[in-house]
């Protein structure tokens, strides 16, 4: 059954490092495609370096190094000539949301037009499109004037979700994104994840044991830079996982 | 009611000195900010006193006369807002490409160092040295003679790390958190600048343009050998004349014509602060006109 899964992104030996602090090593799994892949670990144990790695962020982070292979659609992110294009094909959610300082309508309009969509018609088609799908729609239909930085701490992560949907992208990576929202929105949120990947591969970092259970086809344990375990989520947390460090993490013993 | 509670109410001596020294020092700090200002109001009450008798229309629109002991300031003042203009034109497009490559494109390796510390050195040269750089390579090398381009290239040179400085502060005060979104939206490092970082800085570079009027209105020594000159019975007609500034005239009138009425300098000093006032406020307005739209 597993093999016939197509892979998405193909992770051997990576590494990463700022400066002389390792943040990341030997880390090897690789992520499906239309799988929702968790990620948990305590902080400080490489998730957030590791999504960065993903769509070659380190470029425009000083001091990071990244060493090793990772392979997106079979092909090494590394040798993508045109950085731009990989970008555009992987959407990203950040831990607080970042309200791009324009109205609700250009952001989520923003990275079409990068694409270089044209025409109103279009356009409002995209944001209608995006709003609806990130469950959002019907909060801002008649405010899609007003800034982004307006809208409440929930709406505005819905918002950033509806902006990483409008780039049409294969993966999308989700760090903590519900840091700074409420419980009801997150499980909006997260019913919405669990649709979408029907459509896209999600990898999904949080520092939510539960969410990860609850969302996740499979999980893996990062821990001080190192990737403890990979393995279906239902047997993580079934009791069947591996590592000792992984039943510890997951029944709450530490971290 | 217990001997505890009552205490509850009561100051102990730490806490009362812990008051006194809180007014202590508010009133060392204000102390020293009121001996600051005393300066400033000093300088313009007594410009206003002495120099307001001199102000009239004919002080603003005429000629020197008679060895400037009489007439008005009307060429200098044109003559400023020239070399105002040019040195703007010449020092703003470089100065904020400058700060924009350093600020959004260089890596933190030891050319960037050697340029920030090119920039801090350049701030730190005395305007009397410029003039001589002015002199040696606008003047002489390239041959511009003592023209208005030379003069204003070498303000230009000598106020441009007040631009990259403050336009540099300017971008990085936009949040990164913004650029990190737009790259992960497959923006390029031109669309992010365009499109998010220079709408959100705009205002903070313009401080910086403001700081650059006030100061070329102000320089003296750079202007002295390299285009400005004592008189001038009419006005610039190209770059490449020569020119009347006010400040090289506040110097002529203040120090080097004797037998002149009281009140002159201080109406061309008062007339040189007006005008910075004047291009400052101008600014300024515009500034606060575009922070009313700032969208964060």
């Amino acid at each position: 059954m597993v093999s016939k899964d197509r892979i998405k992104l193909e992770v051997k030996d990576l590494e990463i490092r700022y400066g002389s602090h390792v943040a990341l090593q030997g880390a090897t799994l690789n992520i499906r495609e239309n799988e929702i892949f968790g990620i948990i670990g305590p902080a400080n144990s490489g998730k957030t370096s590791f999504l960065r790695a993903i769509n070659r962020m380190d470029e425009m982070t000083s001091g990071m190094r990244v060493k090793g292979t990772l392979e997106f659609n079979g092909k090494d992110v590394s040798q993508w000539r045109n950085l731009y294009a990989l970008r555009s094909r992987i959407g990203v959610v950040f831990p607080l949301p970042v309200g791009l300082p324009m109205s609700v309508y250009d952001n989520v309009a923003f990275a079409a037009k990068l694409r270089g969509v044209k025409g109103k018609a279009n356009l409002d088609e995209v944001v209608e499109r995006c709003l609806t799908r990130a469950a959002l729609w019907d909060e801002v239909k008649d405010r899609l004037d007003s800034l982004g930085s307006l809208l409440s701490g929930g709406q505005q992560q819905r918002l950033t979700i509806a902006r990483a949907l409008s780039q049409d992208p294969e993966l999308l990576l989700l760090d903590e994104f519900s840091i700074a929202v409420d419980p009801v929105t997150t499980m909006r949120i997260e019913e919405v994840l669990k649709d979408l990947k029907k459509e896209m591969t999600i990898v999904l970092v949080t520092n939510l044991v539960q969410q990860a259970r609850r969302l996740a086809d499979r999980t893996a344990l990062f821990l001080a830079g190192e990737v403890v375990e990979v393995g279906k989520t239902k047997r993580l947390f079934g009791g069947a996982a591996t590592d000792q460090r992984t039943t510890d993490y997951i029944e709450g013993r530490f971290g | 009611m217990s001997d505890a509670i009552k205490n509850g109410f009561q100051a102990a001596p730490l806490d009362r000195r812990n008051q006194r020294n809180q007014r202590v020092f508010r009133l060392l700090f204000l102390t020293m900010t009121v001996i600051l200002i005393v300066p400033v109001v000093v300088i313009l009450a007594l410009l206003t006193i002495k120099g307001a008798p001199a102000l009239s229309w004919g002080f603003f629109t005429e000629s020197p006369k008679n060895g400037l002991t009489e007439g008005g300031i009307f060429p200098a003042l044109v003559g400023t807002l020239w070399l105002v203009a040019v040195a703007l034109v010449a020092s703003v497009p470089l100065g904020v490409a400058a700060a924009i490559y350093l600020s959004e494109y260089a890596k933190d390796n030891l050319l960037t160092r050697l340029i920030n510390l090119a920039i801090i050195n350049l701030a730190g040269v005395p305007s009397i040295v410029h003039a001589l750089f002015g002199l040696g390579a606008f003047v002489l090398f390239f041959k511009f003679g003592t023209s208005i381009l030379a003069a204003s290239l070498t303000l230009a040179i000598m106020t441009l790390p007040v631009v990259i400085v403050s336009t540099r502060e300017a971008l990085q005060s936009v949040p990164q958190s913004f650029r990190l979104a737009c790259w992960s939206l497959g923006a390029t490092r031109w669309q992010t600048i365009r499109k998010v970082v220079l709408p959100n800085s705009i205002s903070g570079i313009l401080t910086g343009v403001i700081l650059e009027v006030s100061r070329t209105v102000g320089e003296t020594a750079p202007i002295m050998f390299t285009g400005a000159v004592f008189f001038l019975p009419f006005l610039p007609q190209s770059v490449m004349d020569q020119t009347m500034a006010m400040s090289l005239h506040l110097y002529n009138v203040a120090t080097q014509v004797p037998d002149i009425p009281e009140a002159l300098p201080f109406g061309v000093a008062l007339s040189l602060i007006l005008m910075v006032l004047l291009l400052n406020s101008v600014s300024i307005a515009f500034r606060v006109h575009l922070r009313r739209v700032k969208k964060w």
